[in-house]
């Protein structure tokens, strides 16, 4: 990982979320697309980014066809690329469909085909035919388009899925979104959601972009966001806007990595911490009383990890300390007030260095109990410089505060903390927002199998590693700030 | 907290006694073994009355053989952490302590104090320790109490956990091999401590726990776990067999 920041900035943004690593400078890109092993993601001007692990990215090459603001669907063998261009001065533009069998260029199937325009606006009538965003029909297998750029209408047309052509050049688009760009919709229990960005765009961080929703039964419409305003209306509910150190989100784009982890790509009109620099960034898709909510790759800092199944902590086997030590009682030695009369003065937190005093040397065993605020139930996430990472995040270190006593997986896939972490792939740790909110945590490899495998709780008081179930909560977390 | 254990412990007390005249009676006219001549022991726990006990439907263990408690140096339930536990736990008692697989109605002398171990069955997923001290007229707070058991498998059963719950603290082997430590002022819940994965070897394989109690009920629960966190339920338990 190439932090820019220096070493100071870092400490002074302690609990800072990390934006994608490498050359990640696009604008308008497509949904992230998944070949072969490798991500891609195709912007505006034919320009596109790569990356072996969706957290580092470089630059890719060019597609066969460049223009403004491609959109990419996977559907069966092939690969369909959507894309705009102006075919005189804008409204007028037109949408061409080019197709490939995979995305990575050094294959010898690489080769990108004219599919020919899909959707188009004359100049005059009240759409602008860019910003294409393709989406499969989960329920029925239909193809729909949507495009449109604030001259008039979002619009959708219905496209082939066994070509990726217009399936009726004839049908007349049907209106769904005014005033907005950038559309895409996608599907989750029962409802139909438009994402589409509102506000204004390439003006750095003057760009008022930002990402609105709203939804529907049918894919056709009508999309009414959570007040009953329609998007054909002006409507929509905030989904993102600008925070931190990024203005101006826009083009949302689905990743769907299964296992109920969704993640959602977009680019920020401006990344401060790049220089107002146009850049792409993936971030947890989180869904709460049936809408979609932005969720944040986690941040640095000090976190209780606490189990969804137990609500207890994962904490060492050590012999945990009561903060402010033992209850003193009066008469004894230094004793205090009582059981409810407390100290009379402020209990500062345990300091780790006094209380790990007894904790072994070696290797500790893991367990989880009631969180009491203890300096064994304290980790601090890090991210690990060059160790790679997965869509959206670097890999972890997770340690306990003020310590460099590290969690790692075992050869038999238990749990343990070693006394010193040394970046082995079994002390590196993939953290993901599930989609209520809760985390799942991975190490990056486990000694003796291959198979993918998250922190577990077991019974009330012991974690171990096991396969994910989506279906439930023992693989579930809570990073709760101490 | 503390508070209201005593006081529940101290209306259990009167609860038993008031509700079960009839057993302490019985056992106390049943000279040397005053269990045998009424198999209920307690509510919940009777002398095993057939050879062999398959667990329960939820694969818990219901058949033990347990040492009437032992008397410890304890003020609380609030010392009972980890260092405690263990050192309190790995004194020497009696001879073998980790490696013994009793007879019914064994004896070992502890401090001078003749102890008996009695199989019982329990009526339900757990085993009342409290009622069997109490039934045995044997103290029931600052005690000390051993359990063992015995799974027999008709084949190799890899890749499965032993969970427990106790209360309060206890200490688990199989097999002579420690898996479980559970500390603190623990109240018994299903599935509490939980090993790593072992294997239960076919033929017989020891499960013993240790619990340490100061005031309040004292119970354990046990059962093994497959890898889909479903119950193990293709063993018996057999102490007739591990007695000879």
């Amino acid at each position: 990982m190439n932090f820019r920041y220096s070493a100071a900035v870092v400490l002074a943004l302690v609990s800072a979320a990390f934006a994608l690593d490498g050359q990640i400078g696009i604008h308008d890109p497509s949904t992230v697309m998944l070949c072969d092993g490798k991500y891609y993601t195709f912007g505006t001007g034919g320009s596109s980014l790569v990356s072996d692990d969706g957290w580092t990215w470089s630059r890719g090459v060019a597609p066969g066809r460049r223009g403004m603001a491609p959109d990419v669907i996977h559907i069966g063998d092939r690969y369909y690329m959507y894309v705009a261009a102006n075919i005189g001065g804008q409204p007028k533009a037109a949408v061409n469909m080019i197709s490939n069998r995979t995305l990575d260029p050094d294959s010898p199937e690489y080769k990108w085909e004219e599919g020919g325009v899909v959707a188009s606006s004359d100049g005059i009538e009240d759409c602008n035919a860019i910003d294409p965003g393709v989406f499969l029909d989960p329920n029925d297998g239909r193809l729909w388009l949507v495009y449109g750029s604030y001259f008039g209408y979002i619009r959708l047309v219905e496209l082939n899925p066994r070509t990726g052509k217009r399936l009726n050049p004839d049908d007349q688009p049907r209106d769904i979104a005014i005033n907005c760009e950038a559309s895409a919709i996608i599907y989750r229990d029962g409802w139909y959601y438009l994402l589409a960005t509102h506000g204004s765009c390439c003006r750095g961080t003057d760009s008022g972009y930002n990402i609105r929703v709203g939804r529907s039964r049918k894919v056709t419409g009508p999309f009414l966001d959570n007040m009953g305003i329609d998007m054909i209306k002006g409507g929509g509910k905030l989904f993102l806007g600008s925070s931190g150190r990024v203005v101006g989100p826009g083009h949302f784009g689905l990743l769907d990595l299964e296992d109920g982890v969704q993640k959602f790509s977009c680019h920020y009109e401006a990344d401060l911490d790049r220089g107002g620099a146009s850049v792409l960034d993936i971030r947890p898709l989180l869904w709460k009383d049936g809408w979609p909510v932005a969720g944040e790759n986690v941040r640095e800092g000090t976190y209780e990890i606490e189990s969804v199944r137990t609500g207890t902590a994962l904490e060492l086997a050590v012999e945990g300390v009561p903060v402010g030590g033992r209850l003193r009682m009066p008469g004894m030695p230094g004793g205090g007030s009582g059981i409810f009369g407390g100290t009379g003065g402020i209990i500062p937190p345990q300091d780790v260095t006094q209380v790990s005093q007894n904790w072994p040397a070696g290797n500790i065993d893991l367990r989880l109990s009631n969180y009491m605020l203890q300096a064994q139930q304290k980790w601090t996430i890090a991210p690990v410089a060059d160790a790679g990472g997965y869509p959206g995040s670097p890999y972890f270190k997770i340690t306990i505060a003020g310590t460099d006593r590290a969690l790692a997986a075992t050869d038999e896939a238990e749990l343990v903390a070693v006394p010193a972490f040394t970046g082995a792939p079994e002390q590196l740790w993939r953290i993901e927002q599930l989609t209520d909110g809760a985390y799942r945590i991975m190490p990056k490899a486990v000694p003796n199998t291959r198979e993918a495998l998250a922190i577990s709780a077991v019974g009330s008081s012991f974690a171990t590693l096991a396969r994910f179930d989506p279906g439930g909560d023992r693989q579930r977390w809570y990073l709760n700030t101490p | 907290m503390m508070t209201i254990r005593r006081y529940l412990a101290a209306a259990l007390c009167v609860a038993t006694v008031t509700l079960f005249p009839a057993i302490t009676v019985a056992q106390r006219r049943s000279g040397p073994d005053p269990i045998g001549a009424a198999h209920r022991l307690a509510p919940t726990l009777t002398r095993p009355a057939s050879a062999e006990r398959a667990p329960d439907a939820d694969g818990f263990i219901q058949r033990w053989l347990v040492l009437e408690p032992i008397r410890i140096q304890i003020r609380s339930n609030a010392q009972l952490n980890d260092s405690f536990v263990q050192k309190t736990v790995k004194a020497e008692y009696f001879n073998n302590q980790y490696a013994v697989i009793p007879r019914d109605r064994d004896k070992v002398t502890v401090n001078g104090i003749e102890l008996m171990w009695h199989a019982i069955d329990t009526s339900t997923y757990h085993v009342n320790l409290y009622h069997f001290a109490r039934a045995l007229n044997k103290p029931a707070f600052n005690i000390l109490f051993w359990a063992v058991t015995i799974v027999d498998c008709p084949e190799e059963i890899r890749d499965v956990r032993l969970a427990v719950g106790s209360n309060a603290a206890s200490i688990w082997w199989v097999d002579g091999r420690e898996v479980i430590g559970i500390y603190g002022d623990r109240h018994m819940v299903i599935d509490d401590g939980v090993s790593r994965r072992l294997s239960l070897k076919r033929g017989q394989n020891v499960v013993r726990c240790a619990v340490l109690n100061s005031p309040g009920v004292s119970d354990i629960c046990a059962r093994f776990l497959d890898a889909e966190h479903k119950p193990v339920k293709g063993f018996i338990v057999n102490l007739e067999d591990a007695a000879r």
